[in-house]
């Protein structure tokens, strides 16, 4: 039973490294840009609910109504002024300037906010939860976690597979040339998929904000949990990288449970067996 | 009325000038052909009115208005379309959207389904729609850079040899539905290699060669000119 509980609790916060993970895996899809300083905006959307709520006070996860378009905006914003002119110039642009950028934003956030450690309170929800079976307590946290994250994948798949705008991301994606001669423009599809990206970071920021801690220099782990649940679930496919995440979660609880301090090098060796078993990942994509 | 104009439009690479001051005006309705040997510059002619290549120097006008500096997208609005001499389809895509691409973007998006049905049923392709792209052979292949060209509803169509490669029975459908798509009102131009092809449907010629336009007019008289002779022929040719 004790296992049993170790696994669940290890999916649930697998939801959580898969929302890390699925704005990293829209962006490589749509541009093929690494953006190093996407942990980063994760905290950074963290901390722009946490001002949203200390100007309001409203409820952290009600403070979204105002952070997703905003950093929606910021994103659309970013992709136009900087890193649109990152791309078509191989691939060490974007990596330098969004790890600048990334600098950037640790700093900026240690000068406004300082290095203390904040929380965002969400109320009661924080610590209820209700019990599937003995032994068994499932967190009203970790579940909302976790169907934000099913949501999120499955939101998007609908996107890419039903909308024009999916369309035009796969269009983009798939020849950046041809698409400019099918009436589109590029940049501005990259921006709504940079928006897009930064929706998805702003519903990962207030749900890690409502869970744990997190302070300016939380975004480079975060990055790396992001790649991990990506690599392990295979580039290109959404529900993939859901089940990376859960894996990564999973291995986590049970290293963890081994040890305290194996924890974060359980998840890391299962990345390095599966990156060295089948580089692919597990689900890399097969044609849609 | 000319719908295209081309004045002194040049482009080089590096030392190479691969259009050399090219002047051309395509009358609206019209269909142009294009002949010239390899790496005379033909392609690279058509980018430069695509806009996915920028001239180095010299203007391009479309329906009255300065298109120099514009980019693709925009030109593809205005009614620029071109195919692939190589076909460059989306392959994760199906062969509907590939065609939806074009006609959601590529012109005002009301009845973009439709449309893009119609431009499938045009170049013969509506009982392979929902085939991946990339799983289709060559000639369909052609067939979907015809409909993925006329799914942006152009007024100026840009094809790049669609011809070759087709079987003379293949080749005569082709033509029938060029036709009709110019029949429509579109006007055409056409790099083909494929002469009796491009013969019978041309109105004029313009022979190119080294970046340099060569010869301009109706097709009999260019066909018979002596330049053009000497350049598919050789200089010591004596007809």
């Amino acid at each position: 039973m004790e296992w049993i509980n170790i696994i669940v609790q290890g999916i649930l916060v697998g939801g959580l490294y898969a929302l890390f993970a699925t704005g990293l895996s829209l962006i490589f899809g749509v541009m093929r840009l690494v953006n190093i300083a996407h942990g980063d905006l994760i905290i950074a959307a963290a901390y722009l609910a946490y001002t949203v709520i200390q100007l309001t006070g409203l409820h952290p996860l009600a403070s979204l109504v105002v952070v997703l378009p905003l950093s929606a905006l910021f994103g659309y914003g970013l992709q136009l002024a900087v890193l649109n002119r990152t791309l078509d110039k191989g691939i060490l642009p974007p990596l330098l300037v969004t790890f600048g950028l990334s600098i950037i934003i640790q700093n900026f956030l240690l000068e406004t906010f300082s290095a203390d450690s904040r929380r965002l309170n969400a109320g009661a929800i924080e610590i209820s939860s209700f019990s599937l079976m003995p032994g068994l307590d499932i967190g009203y946290v970790p579940l909302l976690t976790f169907a934000c994250a099913v949501a999120v994948v499955w939101g998007l798949q609908y996107l890419f597979y039903h909308s024009p705008m999916g369309r035009s991301f796969r269009a983009v994606s798939d020849d950046p040339e041809v698409s400019q001669l099918m009436g589109l423009n590029n940049r501005t599809v990259y921006a709504a998929a940079m928006a897009l990206s930064m929706v998805v970071v702003a519903i990962a920021g207030v749900l890690l904000a409502i869970r744990s801690n997190f302070d300016p220099f939380m975004g480079p782990g975060r990055l790396i949990f992001g790649f991990e649940a990506v690599i392990i679930g295979g580039l290109g496919n959404l529900w993939g990288t859901l089940a990376g995440g859960v894996i990564l979660g999973v291995a986590q609880a049970v290293g963890a449970q081994i040890d305290p301090g194996w924890q974060l090098l359980a998840g890391h060796i299962v990345f390095l067996l599966i990156l060295a078993v089948r580089p692919q990942g597990l689900f890399p994509k097969g044609v849609a | 009325m000319s719908i295209l104009v081309l004045d002194q439009l040049s482009k080089r690479y590096g030392a190479l000038l691969v259009t050399d001051g090219i002047s051309l005006s395509v009358d609206r309705g019209e269909i142009v052909g294009i002949l010239g040997p390899n790496g005379a510059g033909k392609t690279t002619l058509f980018n430069l009115i695509a806009g996915t290549v920028k001239p180095n120097s010299g203007t391009i006008t479309f329906d009255g208005r300065d298109i120099t500096r514009e980019g693709a997208a925009v030109r593809c609005r205005a009614g620029i379309s071109r195919s692939f001499q190589v076909p460059q389809p989306f392959t994760g895509m199906t062969v509907f959207e590939n065609v939806l691409v074009g006609a959601t973007f590529g012109r005002d998006r009301a009845g973009a389904s439709d449309f893009a049905m119609r431009a499938l049923e045009l170049s013969g392709l509506t009982r392979k729609a929902n085939q991946l792209a990339g799983s289709l052979p060559l000639l369909d292949r052609k067939r979907l850079e015809l409909a993925r060209a006329l799914a942006t509803d152009p007024s100026l169509l840009l094809l790049d040899e669609i011809a070759g490669g087709l079987t003379d029975s293949e080749c005569h459908e082709l033509l029938e539905v060029l036709r009709e798509v110019n029949a429509a009102g579109v006007t055409m131009v056409w790099i083909e290699h494929v002469v009796h092809a491009l013969l019978s449907v041309a109105q004029r010629l313009v022979v190119v060669d080294f970046g340099r336009k060569i010869a301009d007019g109706v097709p009999d008289a260019v066909m018979a000119s002596r330049e053009v002779k000497s350049v598919y022929l050789g200089d010591d040719v004596h007809v």
